[in-house]
């Protein structure tokens, strides 16, 4: 049987007489997407369409010395040439909507690319035919540079600097650390007691999204001096967003139309189509239509990036892991996009699914010389579960455990504390390892398979652990964002030069005193509601050239140091 | 030489509705004068079945048939603001805001029921086919048509309802990593039986048997859907997917589909799947969001059942055939381990 509903699992919990919810009810969109006439963005077709292609860097990491475009300017069809000096706001980093990170990637690169394929003109012509024609024909003089490409090389002393916005190839967590953390327990103690140690280092490569509908958007311009956009976005609102600060419109003279998406998977969000497609309209006054072709979507557009972990557990004899450390590294490539993101996401799901009583974690988001990664499905939790999963079949070999048995010993249940100072609640592991061994005839023991998720957990299983070893690894200085910690008033905290500056230039900004401290070692009793952490010291802000009537869209609760 | 067979299994839980950002979702419902009712979003359907599952809901709440409800969605004119459709917060966020501006869209429609009634609103309910009637009396009833079209055109009122979810932002604890990082969790466990060809290195996924718990799922043909693509694209990042074949060097990029492979559909191995539904407290009628996670645990579960067959273990995705025939030369030969 291809699938089962196992209505006998948890049935006291749901009413499962419902008139409409649980039922199999055809898609509203089925008939138009079986006969071919749903409208994708690509659909909307407008008389004296123009197509936007971009010229890309064929480096890894170059100066731009300078660009000469007079030759495409003069071929057939063409109608404009778009450099990063026509871009209004020529730098964002897409979760300034959520306060989350500085600004460090321009839309078109004027000074300098620090990925293969970064775009550095756009063409708009005619046909798509006479702008590839014209990309061929601009001149950019470029000084290569030193590049890296390996993240544990990106963050020697010496290495390139990728991206200047964070001198060290490492985002900044709250101001403060090169790295997130994660601290619960203590590790070192506890391996010390334990019977073995069990270590593993995991890789894993970039994935492509792979859409069948590769990125892309259709601007035009509509009545009433707005501009109409459809788009295949995956977050309506996110590129709405971000065009209207790239492009320094208010949101209402933008109208995006989208929703009927063919595959997203997590690569179209990052909104650098919309904008490009828009100031294509702004300059040319005709619509435009920007969309990658599929070698862009497979090597420009930004991929699932990859991952680097290294584990080391401490395991008894019974096979109870009583300490797990993590050591991840996230390949965001030259830019932040959404890694930094991701491995919030990723830490708060450390140690995986099981109760484990000492976890430690540093997680690291690193510049390298390559397409910037986004999101993908299992955005921040698939290369982790997969070095996690592997793992627990080393921990199993280990201590001559059966696989299943071990998961299921080690398994979360309603009620425990989990590593980031929450008790679990709703959980199924257990059923769900019992089920699928059932399903597998995978013979496992009575013992096994008499445990319930319901039941085990809590008691001394809720305890936040006795103390916590904290420490000052990594720290930093000078960074006035990075987190929607940082927050002390409703004025944006960017820093100082991407706030005064309307067009700030990339090379010009530098961030001052970054020193790693070194590590210092220390032993902290935790509580279950640790002190709120000082508040970075809020920065002069220069009065910005518009005397403030222009404050950035946010997205985010605006909230301080909220806790729940 | 030889094929060896080996069977792995990993087990995971996923994170549904990542609420760092304290980023919400809103939506709108109304109803024409015929008591059809619209709902206006933001939310975009990547094929996942979004429109589906808010329609689905907003009828749920309203106590009105399906096919009385449209989702209309991603007009920045007309839809409220909406985050986006990723970090599995679609069915969670969506789906729970929606259900709000349904409850109040329902309020009016039962208050003007009542006022044609002359009954308190209390007392009303719905039979989700299109009638309100007293609770234990159908026979006083009147269509959901006509308490909206009474609403109106009588009565002066708009039938009509707003919602938003927003769960706080969760501030991140820098020293600790304490934070409140999601709504709820949705778990699989997932068994992979597989054959090793000691000679060419090639893996062939003979079937998967799994277990997946989503909460309930709000609609079992878009779960199945989600399941099993998403498990066939967990496959295909095992075994085959990526931009960049020998990271962190970037040579020998695919720009296509001929060299950005993928498994075709010889490749594609029976899997037979089990639903678990333990309702989210705080989901949908309990619905969790399945779509996301689907493809985790065949991951690690190739790895585990590649290790099973022929003792290779390989911990660098994707899982080619090179790195298995280089892991059988390490080790002087296929090495199987214990049959299960």
């Amino acid at each position: 049987m291809p699938i089962e509903f196992r209505k006998e699992f948890f049935a006291d919990e749901r009413d499962d007489n419902l008139n409409e919810i649980g039922k199999p009810t055809q898609r509203q969109d089925m008939i138009g997407h079986v006969t071919g006439r749903s409208p994708f963005y690509d659909d909307h077709l407008f008389d004296g369409l123009l197509h936007i292609r971009c010229v890309r860097s064929p480096h890894h990491h170059a100066r731009i010395r300078s660009i000469d475009v007079s030759q495409a300017e003069r071929m057939p069809g063409v109608k404009r040439v778009i450099l990063g000096k026509d871009v209004p706001h020529n730098l964002n980093t897409l979760l300034s909507l959520l306060d989350f990170g500085l600004d460090d990637e321009p839309l078109i690169a004027e000074k300098k690319v620090s990925y293969k394929g970064e775009p550095v003109a756009a063409i708009v012509a005619d046909s798509e035919r006479a702008a590839r024609d014209a990309v061929a024909k601009v001149r950019v003089d470029w000084e290569v540079l030193p590049h890296v490409l390996d993240v544990e090389e990106a963050i020697k002393p010496n290495a390139p600097v990728v991206n200047e916005t964070y001198p060290k190839n490492l985002f900044i967590y709250h101001n403060k650390y090169d790295h997130q953390k994660l601290r619960y327990g203590d590790v070192e103690a506890a391996f010390r007691e334990a019977d073995h140690i069990v270590e593993g280092r995991y890789q894993m490569s970039p994935i492509e999204q792979a859409p069948t509908e590769t990125c892309g958007a259709i601007a035009a311009p509509e009545n009433n001096n707005r501009f109409v956009c459809y788009t295949s976005t995956q977050a309506l609102f996110f590129s709405l967003g971000t065009a209207a600060k790239l492009l320094e419109l208010p949101s209402n003279r933008m109208h995006f139309i989208g929703g009927t998406v063919g595959g997203g998977f997590g690569g179209k969000v990052d909104s650098l189509h919309e904008p490009l497609a828009i100031l294509g309209v702004i300059l040319t006054g005709r619509p435009c239509k920007y969309m990658f072709d599929r070698a862009e979507e497979m090597q420009v557009g930004a991929p699932r990036g990859a991952e680097r972990w290294y584990i080391k557990d401490g395991v008894m004899n019974d096979g109870r892991i009583i300490a797990r450390q993590f050591t991840g590294y996230f390949d965001s490539g030259a830019y932040t996009r959404l890694s930094s993101y991701a491995i919030i996401k990723g830490v708060g799901h450390l140690p995986g699914p099981y109760t484990i009583p000492n976890v430690h974690a540093n997680v690291y988001c690193v510049f390298t010389n390559r397409t910037p990664a986004t999101a993908m499905r299992g955005f921040g939790i698939t290369g982790v579960d997969f070095s996690i999963e592997a793992h627990m079949d080393k921990v199993a070999e280990t201590v001559g455990m059966d696989p299943i048995e071990l998961r299921i010993l080690n398994s979360y249940r309603d009620g425990d504390m989990k590593a980031h100072r929450r008790l679990a609640k709703n959980t199924a592991l257990v059923e769900c390892c019992q089920v699928a061994a059932e399903k597998a005839k995978w013979r496992i023991s009575d013992e096994a398979r008499r445990q319930t998720s319901l039941m085990g957990g809590g008691g001394e299983r809720a305890k936040l652990p006795a103390h916590t070893v904290t420490d000052e690894l990594g720290r930093v200085e000078g960074f006035s964002s990075g987190s929607y910690a940082a927050k002390t008033s409703s004025q944006p905290n960017l820093a100082p030069a991407a706030a005064s500056v309307s067009r700030p230039v990339q090379s010009q900004y530098q961030p001052e005193q970054y020193r790693p401290s070194s590590p210092a070692s220390t032993e902290t009793p935790r509580t279950p509601n640790p002190a709120p952490a000082p508040l970075a010291a809020p920065v002069p802000q220069p009065a910005s050239q518009d005397n403030g009537a222009r404050r950035p869209m946010r997205f985010s609760s605006i909230s301080g140091l909220r806790r729940r | 030489m030889a094929m060896h067979r080996g069977k792995g299994f990993a087990a995971i839980n996923y994170p549904i509705g990542m609420n760092l950002g304290g980023d919400p979702s809103q939506a709108l419902v109304h109803s024409n004068p015929d008591g059809k009712f619209m709902v206006a979003l933001s939310s975009i359907d990547l094929g996942q079945g979004m429109k589906s599952v808010t329609r689905q809901i907003a009828a749920e709440t309203l106590g009105v048939p399906v096919e009385d409800v449209y989702v209309d969605t991603a007009d920045s004119d007309t839809g409220p603001h909406c985050m986006g459709s990723f970090a599995s917060r679609g069915t969670h966020r969506v789906g729970n805001a929606v259900i709000q501006a349904a409850k109040e869209a329902r309020a009016v429609m039962l208050e003007a029921a009542a006022e044609e009634l002359e009954v308190n609103a209390d007392d009303l309910v719905t039979d989700g086919k299109g009638n309100i009637h007293v609770r234990g009396a159908p026979s006083r009833s009147i269509t959901t048509a006509e308490a909206s079209m009474a609403a109106q055109f009588k009565q002066g009122k708009t039938v009509s309802g707003r919602g938003i979810f927003l769960i706080p932002l969760s501030e991140v604890d820098p020293e600790t990593g304490e934070m409140t990082p999601v709504s709820c969790f949705a778990h699989a466990a997932l068994v992979v039986e597989l054959e090793v060809d000691d000679e060419t290195g090639e893996v062939k996924v003979i079937e998967i048997n799994s277990a997946y718990e989503v909460g309930r799922a709000l609609n079992p043909k878009l779960v199945e859907q989600q399941l099993i693509g998403g498990a066939w694209m967990g496959m295909s990042h095992a075994l085959w997917e990526t931009t960049e074949p020998y990271y962190p060097n970037r040579d020998h990029g695919p720009e296509d589909f001929n060299s950005y492979v993928m498994p075709g559909p010889g490749d594609i191995a029976p899997h037979n799947i089990a639903v678990l539904e333990r309702p989210a407290p705080d989901g949908p009628f309990g619905g969790k969001g399945p779509g996301e996670m689907c493809a985790n645990p065949v991951l690690p579960a190739v790895a585990n059942a590649i290790y099973n067959a022929v003792g290779v273990r390989v911990d660098e995705l994707p899982i080619t055939p090179e790195k298995i025939l280089r892991g059988i030369r390490a080790n002087g030969g296929a090495r199987p381990q214990i049959r299960r």
